[in-house]
């Protein structure tokens, strides 16, 4: 179901913002790094940030997910005021309904794969059992290895799964293809589009990459500040179809 | 200021609290120790001074009686240089307001003129002037316990006969730098006092006149004391004297240089202990910065510049701490040297005060610390020019963790996650983990030893006075009397038993060992004073020999079975040989002990007593002192009440300001270690910190995997501590082992305890001051950048 699609049949969007600014003061100097962004996510959208570098997208994913608070306007989730709410709140909000996958994977080290999936399953809701997340990313032969045994798209799997092992409705990935070769890459965007189809989770996949854009339902491109173009991909290209 | 300099100064400031926990801890360590040089200086310089000025004399002596011509027999004795004589007596003083009994020591000094050794030093009023034979001159801390001044009256039994004297001046002597009566362990100001009156007044009152009974003699500047005493003993034989003996021997003067001796003793032990975790700390906070600045270390090995420059850059930051903490210590050990050696002044009464440390002390302290920062910064350094530029342009990859056998068990497997990072992280860098809890450990054995100086003492007041001693007066006679003296006292009301005791002054030889030693006469089984071992039993005395204390027998280098010369001083003078027939551990003083029957026979005379040990009715105690008072043979009276109270406060007085010291120095050493443990922990795990805290972690779960390994560290360090501080205390046992005092080995569970305690407690502080600045953690700082 596209998004027009969604927005006919009435569905609520699981995500909302509206106006939303950020101003970042390092010392004298005032950095406009968003400048009212409004934007909806209906639930199980695929939705690619693309951009290049400073123009806001992280800026913008970091207030969806809940780990910074913007200077104006407001965002909702599932109808709920996220922009207000305070640290506490936040904390729970990313407990129970935020998945984050960075470029760089921060595992923690001494905890195996297996380990730094459990991390997040012992404090979620409704997780799903650590070593599924793990079979979903295709790593159920690596459960007990520690990050330093594992290659760098392995680890990223590993923190893939740990995103999604508590079964967010919200799916955050900042460039999460930005520090591996493109074949490896690949297998990482693979685990993301895969558990998109399995659990339907809403995603967004900010990437600077126009290729990874591709196999978005849906693409925001970010310049400046601001959303400056918004499109559908009329087909989802498949992620082991990407080359770049 | 070249951009490295500046780097530095930035790279301190921006550290600053990690800074300042190194210079704390390196400013105990200079605090330490310079204070306790500059308070040995001090006090040896101003004792010196003391000594020149008022001219103490350097050889004494007491006889019978002898005739004033043989002060010039004495003075015409090659190496002699000046001769003073005098009457020196103790008797019982009546104050008004005071009930139990006081003890006088009544010196004579010239009507006029002054004399020409042991000068007194006039605090306040006058000398007794000549035709007034009832003007005295009161010691100033007697005078102070009594609140006493010129003008005021007290009364005294002077060979008998009660005498009302006035007081007209306050005076301190070098002969009386540390008070101390005659059978007591400690200065008691309120129970014996000196008193100085004019020569023909007391020779008066002491039927001595044109006669003396005790004498000073000064030596030519370098001369051997000891040809002198020998020719001088020759002289007074037939005087009843009972032998010269050399300053160094004179009782005052001997407490005084024990106490340097022991100062010396602790400047040498304590601070290193304070040094030694300095260069830990140097090396932990050095060793750690390294790892945050590899990229930048190995950027500027990119630029050109040499192992030796950057290396350089390290020791210089080391030296910029180094230096902030010695300034600090300077000052800080400079003002606790001037209060310590007030304190010390206040005890041992000085008419002035040397405080004028020399730059040696400070400069030893500052080089010691100096050295000792280094030494933490050698690895360090190494580790800088092990660092290949390129490889250090390279982020490291994740540390290699394996999983331990330990991580199979069952109960592993039920820990959550943060606790088994917090659990593999500790076991990742054991030694460092080690190393840390060391460091929190000598925390607590720096305060064990402190605070065991307080059980020693209980101990030792618990086996010296109270199972010991079972009497509570001891009377003692200015001469020997026949052994009915004791059955007069016996029939006394309020006394419940008695014990007879004759103490004789002899020397005793062993090879080329000599001592000059009170032989104390007892009964062979003691029922109020026991000849008591530290084991806790009391000793039998065996006839036909004598029983020495362990310590004695080291002096002698004599063991049980040896054959002693002893030379008595007084009565007929025999010399005998005596074997030892058992010794006996003490921890004060270092007696010998004889049957007294035994000791009488020794001396070739009829039973005879000069002390007698009573056990007395509280109820009738008052009304005892008062007739025990009115005794004309009675010269001193000792309560075992007031000196266990006396022995406690002098105790507890000189080594609290020592105790209060190292308080502050254990926690400030606690509070360095772990607070420097807890900010690099921060600072190397702050990106693991944040990813949690993404992952919905609250503060509080965070809080617990930064904290709890701080935790388990300082729990490692409990019994660590406790250990350390048992074998420390066993080191200063056996280091403070004086011919006075042996410091038993002690440690009750409370001061394991409190000692725990107040480690904990500057943990806990220093957990939450790191605590503090995970409010501050930049989540989306830490998860844009790389490691």
């Amino acid at each position: 179901m596209t998004t027009a699609e969604k927005k006919a049949q009435g569905i609520e969007p699981a995500l909302r913002a509206r106006d939303l600014t950020k101003v970042y003061r390092t010392g004298e100097v005032e950095v406009h790094a968003l400048r009212g962004v409004s934007l909806d996510l209906y639930p199980a959208d695929l939705v690619a940030l693309l951009g290049p570098s400073g123009s806001g997208k992280s800026t913008l994913l970091n207030i969806l997910g809940g780990l910074d608070q913007a200077s104006s306007g407001e965002s909702w989730f599932n109808g709920q005021l996220v922009s207000k709410l305070d640290d506490r709140a936040l904390t729970r909000y990313r407990r129970e309904h935020v998945g984050f996958v960075f470029q760089f994977y921060n595992l923690i080290p001494s905890l195996t794969a297996s380990e730094n999936v459990a991390l997040v399953t012992e404090i979620a809701p409704h997780p799903m059992p650590a070593d599924d997340a793990l079979r979903l990313v295709g790593l159920e032969e690596r459960l007990n290895h520690f990050p330093a045994q594992l290659s760098g798209g392995e680890q990223q799997r590993v923190a893939i799964a740990r995103a999604i092992a508590k079964q967010p409705e919200l799916l955050l990935c900042d460039e999460p293809t930005g520090a591996l070769d493109s074949q490896t890459g690949v297998l990482v965007l693979e685990a993301i589009e895969r558990i998109h189809a399995e659990l339907g989770t809403t995603t967004v996949l900010i990437t600077h990459n126009a290729v990874i854009a591709d196999m978005a339902d849906r693409v925001l491109v970010m310049g400046d500040g601001q959303i400056v173009e918004e499109r559908e991909n009329p087909e989802r290209r498949r992620a082991r179809d990407l080359r770049w | 200021m070249s951009p490295l300099n500046r780097k530095l100064t930035r790279d301190l400031w921006k550290m600053r609290g990690q800074v300042i926990a190194v210079a704390a801890v390196i400013a105990s360590g200079v605090a330490v120790l310079s204070m306790s040089l500059s308070t040995t200086e001090a006090l040896s310089e101003t004792a010196h001074a003391y000594y020149e000025r008022y001219r103490f004399a350097h050889i004494f002596g007491r006889v019978q009686r002898a005739p004033e011509h043989l002060a010039d027999r004495i003075r015409l004795l090659p190496g002699v240089q000046a001769v003073t004589t005098r009457v020196v007596k103790t008797a019982i003083l009546d104050i008004a307001d005071f009930s139990e009994p006081v003890i006088g020591q009544f010196a004579s000094i010239p009507e006029r003129g002054e004399p020409e050794l042991n000068l007194l030093a006039l605090r306040a009023g006058r000398l007794p002037q000549a035709g007034r034979p009832d003007e005295a001159v009161l010691s100033e801390p007697f005078a102070e316990a009594h609140g006493l001044v010129p003008g005021d009256r007290l009364r005294a039994i002077l060979n008998g006969h009660w005498r009302e004297l006035e007081v007209v001046g306050l005076a301190l002597s070098p002969e009386y730098v540390y008070t101390i009566g005659p059978g007591a362990l400690m200065p008691d100001d309120r129970r014996f006092g000196v008193i100085w009156m004019g020569r023909e007044a007391l020779q008066g009152a002491f039927d001595l006149d044109g006669a003396f009974n005790d004498f000073s003699v000064g030596l030519l500047r370098g001369m051997d004391p000891e040809p002198v005493i020998r020719q001088i003993d020759e002289l007074l034989a037939n005087y009843g004297g009972t032998g010269a003996y050399e300053r160094a021997n004179q009782l005052s003067n001997w407490f005084l240089m024990n106490e340097i001796r022991q100062l010396k003793t602790m400047s040498s032990i304590l601070p290193v202990l304070f040094l030694a975790v300095a260069a830990f700390l140097t090396n932990m906070v050095l060793g750690r910065l390294i790892t945050v600045e590899r990229a930048e270390i190995g950027l500027l090995k990119a630029f050109g510049y040499s192992n030796f420059e950057i290396g350089l850059h390290y020791v210089k930051l080391t030296v910029a701490i180094a230096c902030i903490g010695i300034v600090l210590g300077w000052i800080a050990g400079y003002w606790f040297g001037l209060a310590n050696t007030r304190v010390y002044a206040e005890f041992y009464r000085f008419p002035f005060l040397l405080y004028e440390p020399g730059p040696n002390a400070f400069m030893l302290a500052a080089g010691a610390s100096m050295i000792a920062a280094l030494l933490g910064t050698i690895s360090t350094v190494q580790a800088v020019a092990a660092l290949p530029p390129g490889e250090a342009m390279r982020p490291p990859s994740p540390t290699m963790f394996r999983r331990s056998g330990l991580s199979k068990l069952a109960l592993f497997q039920a820990l959550d996650q943060p606790t088994r990072i917090l659990l593999r992280q500790l076991g990742r860098w054991p030694l460092r983990s080690l190393v840390t809890s060391g460091g929190i450990g000598m925390a607590i054995g720096v305060l064990i030893i402190s605070f065991q100086w307080l059980d020693a003492i209980n101990r030792m007041i618990d086996v010296y006075f109270l199972q010991a001693q079972h009497n509570d007066v001891t009377v003692g006679f200015g001469e020997v009397r026949p052994a009915s003296a004791e059955l007069a006292l016996a029939g006394m009301t309020g006394v419940i038993t008695t014990e007879p005791m004759r103490a004789v002054a002899t020397k005793i030889r062993f090879g080329s060992r000599e001592e000059r030693k009170l032989i104390q006469g007892v009964p062979a089984r003691q029922n109020l004073h026991h000849v008591f071992d530290v084991d806790g039993h009391a000793v039998d005395l065996p006839p036909g020999g004598l029983v020495i204390s362990t310590i004695l027998g080291e002096l002698l280098d004599a063991g049980t079975g040896d054959i002693l010369t002893v030379e008595v001083l007084e009565g007929r003078r025999p010399t005998r040989q005596v074997p030892i027939v058992a010794m006996f551990e003490t921890y004060i003083g270092s007696p010998a002990y004889m049957e007294i029957a035994a000791l009488n026979r020794l001396m070739g005379e009829a039973p005879a007593i000069n002390t007698v040990h009573l056990r007395t009715d509280p109820l009738y105690r008052a009304a005892l002192f008062r007739k025990l008072k009115e005794i004309p043979a009675v010269s001193s009276l000792n309560l075992k009440e007031a000196a266990v109270t006396t022995f406690r406060d002098t105790m507890a007085e000189s080594m609290l300001i020592f105790i209060s010291f190292f308080v502050v120095f254990a926690g400030t050493l606690a509070f360095g270690v772990t607070y420097n443990a807890g900010r690099i922990t921060l600072s190397e795990r702050g990106r693991e910190l944040a990813t949690l805290r993404v992952l919905g972690f609250t503060r509080a779960e965070i809080s617990y995997i930064l904290l709890g390994e701080i935790g388990a560290l300082t729990l490692v360090a409990l019994p660590l501590g406790c250990a350390i501080g048992y074998s420390l205390a066993l080191l200063i046992s056996g280091a403070f082992k004086t011919e006075l005092f042996r410091v038993p080995f002690a440690i009750l569970p409370d001061t394991y305890g409190l000692s725990i305690l107040i480690v904990v407690g500057a943990t806990a502080v220093s957990a939450f001051v790191v605590r503090q600045r995970l409010e501050h953690l930049d989540l989306i700082a830490v998860l844009k950048t790389r490691e």
